[in-house]
């Protein structure tokens, strides 16, 4: 029999988010609304046990939390730094409709990821006030100690509140021009969490899934053909995840991974996300991303890929984005499409370029395709090279595998 | 809210300017003072001499130190601010991105402080 306080404790899951949005924006404040949450959840444990739970929790917890905040207030009102809220809100309380708490969703995403506030805060506060994580959690996804988290945490508060960065939802002229600051925090949060799960350490929580979880609100409030894309285009890459590692830990690169591996249900639904994305012009880079991760997806085995379609799909992406990096995978497809040698004629074009002199994954590129064309010194310098350059970990240990294969078979 | 926008720019940058390219801009910034003052935005202004204008003065027991130029040499120096009359940042940093030397030079946006009451 499931108790109260386990659906209180289901409810606090599924609503706290919505519920704390609504808070903020009610009472003016993230520190007054966060407290005034937890006291609304605290009266719904005490009273629902015996009055019975109300057909509108949500609204409840809204109700609730409203008037602790106003009380808090009142209490505070001498120290002076929440007096002058309390005019507006003593005006008489109106329920939320359901699209005021929707838009407070967003309101909140883009309060979070305000570009006035620096990047890494962006990350720690979409994590802790949208995802509902804790500051210990949220240093541990990001490898932080908790005390330097929460001081992100409320420095970032601070300035929200000293320096008036609204809350509110951009105008739609403005929207060019502030969603894809939001786009980019989820995408580093859903990378965070990528890369994480390729260390040493052990994270207990998936930022990779949590990255898609915002993402699925966002495109439930904001139908945004880029909205759909980066939505796509994460689901693509998390199917995989149970094919990245072997049991060791060891990487695998795509060529060599499983595919009875790759997660069907969400690779179904990241391509019904595409669709849903292509669908609505222009198609940004987010799209073009998850559509290259599609041709991988549909690809009953690494020989079949359509490098054709890969190599139209990155100039496509040169074309919006013009950065050494695209130009580099764009290099690479072209080899797997024609031959090695024609897509090392294009690195060699790039080695030049400031950006690569440091790059890892450059030179590894190089090495890997000087393998395939069967250049066994210049692959071996190259990996060499690119083993100098990335840190200890998965990455290392496999360019050294390569490297140690080369090494035997001469 | 209150919001002080500090315009900063390389004095070089406006040293290599023809004098027609000077007169252009600040008429373009006495144009954008009309539409700031026109919206309600503005509060007051002030565009500054040159940098090698300035001059520094600090207290250190008691004594008056009175040095030539700033106090720190930076890449970029102080030309002018703005005190914008704005509902919250996202207006005070539309505002701010309108003011002409952004193109060229950078534009801090700060709120103001309200000193405290006299006891």
């Amino acid at each position: 029999m499931i108790t109260d306080d386990q659906r209180i404790g289901q409810i606090y899951r599924q609503q706290s988010r919505l519920v704390l949005s609504t808070l903020i924006r009610l009472l003016g404040d993230f520190a007054l609304a966060e407290e005034a949450m937890q006291e609304a959840f605290a009266a719904a444990l005490r009273q629902w046990p015996d009055k019975g739970r109300p057909d509108n929790p949500t609204g409840w917890l809204i109700r609730t939390g409203h008037r602790r905040g106003v009380d808090q207030i009142r209490r505070k009102q001498t120290a002076h730094r929440y007096s002058h809220l309390l005019p507006s809100l003593e005006e008489a309380f109106s329920e939320p409709s359901e699209q005021t708490i929707e838009d407070d969703q967003l309101r909140l995403l883009f309060t979070c990821c305000h570009p006035a506030l620096p990047l890494e805060a962006r990350v720690a506060l979409t994590l802790r006030e949208m995802c509902g994580l804790t500051t210990e959690q949220v240093a541990s996804g990001l490898l932080q100690k908790p005390a330097t988290l929460a001081q992100w945490i409320v420095r970032a508060k601070k300035k929200i509140r000293l320096a008036g960065i609204p809350y509110e939802i951009p105008e739609a002229s403005e929207l060019p021009e502030r969603l894809p600051g939001v786009l980019r925090v989820i995408y580093l949060v859903f990378n965070e969490g990528y890369s994480r799960s390729d260390g040493e350490q052990v994270v207990d929580v998936s930022l990779s899934a949590e990255a898609i979880r915002l993402a699925e609100v966002l495109a439930g409030l904001l139908p945004e053909g880029e909205v759909y894309g980066l939505l796509a285009l994460m689901q693509l890459h998390h199917s995989r995840r149970h094919a990245r590692q072997d049991i060791a830990g060891e990487l695998v690169t795509l060529e060599d991974q499983s595919r009875a591996l790759w997660d069907q249900p969400m690779i179904q639904s990241g391509l019904g996300w595409l669709e849903a994305a292509l669908a609505l012009t222009p198609t940004g880079p987010y799209t073009l991303q998850a559509s290259i991760a599609a041709v991988h997806a549909q690809a009953p085995s690494a020989g079949v890929t359509d490098w054709g379609r890969i190599v139209r799909l990155y100039e496509a992406l040169y074309r919006q984005q013009p950065s050494p990096v695209i130009a580099l995978n764009r290099a690479v497809a072209l080899a797997m499409r024609d031959t090695p040698a024609d897509g090392l004629r294009l690195l060699d074009a790039l080695v030049s370029h400031k950006a690569f002199a440091r790059y890892h994954l450059f030179h590894a590129a190089r090495a890997d395709l000087h393998r395939r064309a069967g250049n066994r010194d210049e692959a071996q310098e190259c990996y060499q090279l690119a083993l100098t350059l990335v840190s200890q970990g998965p990455e290392h240990r496999f360019l050294e595998r390569r490297l140690n294969e080369l090494k035997d078979s001469s | 809210m209150k919001y002080v926008a500090l315009v900063y720019y390389q004095e070089s940058i406006i040293n290599a300017m023809t004098e027609q390219e000077w007169h252009d801009l600040n008429q373009e910034c006495v144009a954008g003072v009309e539409r700031l003052t026109n919206q309600g935005n503005y509060v007051t202004g002030q565009a500054l001499q040159p940098i090698d204008t300035a001059t520094t003065v600090r207290v250190r027991d008691d004594e008056v130190l009175i040095s030539d130029g700033p106090f720190a040499e930076t890449k970029e120096q102080l030309a002018g601010f703005y005190l914008l009359e704005a509902r919250d940042l996202n207006e005070a940093l539309h505002l701010a991105s309108r003011i002409p030397p952004a193109r060229f030079g950078s534009i801090e946006v700060r709120p103001v402080r309200e000193l405290p009451p006299r006891d």
